[in-house]
């Protein structure tokens, strides 16, 4: 089955129009060409794929408590965010 | 006063996905009125329309675009891209801050209400595309439109129902006429195609089950349509300096409202803005050749808008020629008056009368000259457009042989 990081890796790669062999956890989402409107669609298809609720607000992307800095950030915080909801 | 041309046309309706389609169609007086194929259908109980078949919008757009495009914006964009080709214009310097983009739709983005609420609602899910606001605002088609051809200057949406895009197309034309703008893509576009947007005009009990019959006097109510058409505005020396192809000539606008009733139509609205449009072009009743009427097929419009017309025109009125091709690609709503412009430049240019088909029984109410069912040669010089909305909002354009 595959793993919460590999179904994000082909989330952002999706977005990212790359393959998901390109999109590492030490990859940023600038690096990746993810702009604001592929983040918050990101972030759609996250809760849609794994039924979370993220904790994200565009206005203040830095005060959420979701860490959107790099994609093994957003790996971690959505493994903590299926743990919570198990 | 700057004079205002025509030099460039787009459109995609139940006709046709080009304006070249959509003339043949007008000429050979084809019907574009099918069965729908919506989701939910059988729980309609009006099963016709004037859809646009055979669409496919990966064909035309990117993934990213489609997430962002409801139908009612790639409609506009698809007939946008023929208008300006046509046009041969370029917005790359410093044309772009003097051009910009009026246009009519009554509703907007209906499948993306209508998707999303079926999310909410019917689905009961508690989360909804993050899109869905940029693609179901009203402005959403003339925003795209700027940035597909950088347009810097005035561009907004109006809403005014079945008269949105003939309103449209009068701010589009008193701009470049007061001398504020060079160029504007103009004109409107619908798609309210789907099961909530034609439930509700089911409500109102004035849908024919089976076709649109305009004037005839067997004619059983209106049929829905949806489409685009776009048309490219532009102040007369610049198009004659750069050699552009005129397609015709916008010579008068006028508006009235009714104040009267929120849904029925009134004589003296109507023949007030027709009058108005004439004296706004400075013409004489006798010098129109061809009205594209209103002429929704319901039992209300169709008199009043006879009545209106025999009232402007006095004896002129048995001799003009006057055809609603919304019996051939439906009422298209907000975005009717644009495909219906393209009648009139069809009348101007070519020298062709598109007809009223469906025409069965003569109305005495509807005594005209409606040019039924067969398209009719005719040297025409000067054309109008009328639409007479819901609301009692009225909008009429004058148009002259270029």
């Amino acid at each position: 089955m595959d793993t919460v990081e590999d179904k994000v890796i082909r989330i952002i790669a999706d977005q990212a129009l790359l393959d998901p062999s390109d999109v590492t956890p030490a990859s940023t989402l600038a690096e990746l060409g993810i702009d604001s409107m592929a983040l918050v669609e990101t972030i759609f298809a996250i809760e849609e794929t794994f039924d979370v609720s993220v904790p994200f607000n565009a206005n203040e992307p830095a005060a959420s408590q979701f860490d959107i800095s790099s994609v093994g950030s957003i790996i971690a915080a959505v493994e903590d965010l299926v743990a919570a909801r198990a | 006063m700057k004079r205002v041309v025509i030099t460039g046309a787009g459109t995609i309706n139940a006709l046709a996905h080009d304006v070249k389609g959509t003339f043949e169609a007008f000429r050979e007086g084809r019907c574009g009125i099918t069965e729908l194929d919506i989701r939910d259908k059988d729980r309609l109980s009006i099963q016709i329309g004037g859809q646009v078949h055979d669409w496919d919008p990966e064909a035309r757009f990117n993934r990213q675009q489609i997430a962002l495009y409801d139908k009612f914006t790639q409609f506009t964009l698809l007939a946008g891209r023929e208008a300006v080709a046509q046009s041969g214009l370029n917005f790359d310097g410093r044309l772009s801050y003097e051009a910009g983009v009026v246009l009519g739709t009554a509703a907007g983005g209906v499948n993306t209400w209508d998707d999303n609420y079926r999310t909410v609602y019917e689905e009961g899910k508690n989360r909804v595309h993050p899109f869905v606001v940029p693609k179901l605002m009203n402005n959403a088609a003339a925003s795209h439109l700027s940035m597909e051809f950088n347009l810097k200057g005035p561009s907004f949406t109006v809403a005014t129902a079945c008269a949105s895009s003939n309103h449209a197309m009068g701010q589009a034309f008193h701009m470049i006429r007061s001398g504020m703008t060079q160029v504007m893509l103009t004109g409107g576009s619908e798609s309210m195609l789907c099961f909530g947007g034609i439930k509700a005009w089911e409500g109102l009990r004035v849908m024919s089950r089976d076709a649109c019959r305009p004037f005839s006097l067997n004619r059983n109510g209106m049929v829905q349509g949806e489409g685009a058409a776009i048309f490219v505005f532009e102040e007369h020396e610049h198009a004659r300096a750069r050699g552009a192809e005129i397609l015709a000539e916008v010579v008068g606008f006028a508006m009235t409202s009714d104040a009267s009733d929120i849904v029925m139509p009134n004589k003296q609205g109507a023949a007030r803005a027709i009058a108005g449009a004439l004296r706004d072009a400075r013409l004489n009743g006798d010098e129109v050749g061809y009205i594209n009427a209103h002429g929704t097929g319901t039992a209300a419009n169709d008199k009043t808008e006879c009545a209106a017309v025999a009232d402007v025109f006095g004896p002129h009125a048995d001799r003009l020629m006057i055809s609603s091709t919304k019996s051939m690609h439906g009422h298209l709503i907000g975005g009717t008056g644009a495909v219906e412009l393209l009648a009139c430049i069809m009348a101007l240019r070519d020298g062709v009368i598109a007809p009223t088909i469906g025409y069965e029984e003569p109305d005495p109410e509807c005594a005209l000259n409606v040019v039924p069912n067969v398209a009719r040669d005719a040297k025409v010089k000067v054309a109008l457009s009328n639409a007479f909305a819901f609301g009692g909002l009225n909008a009429v354009l004058a148009l002259k042989r270029a």
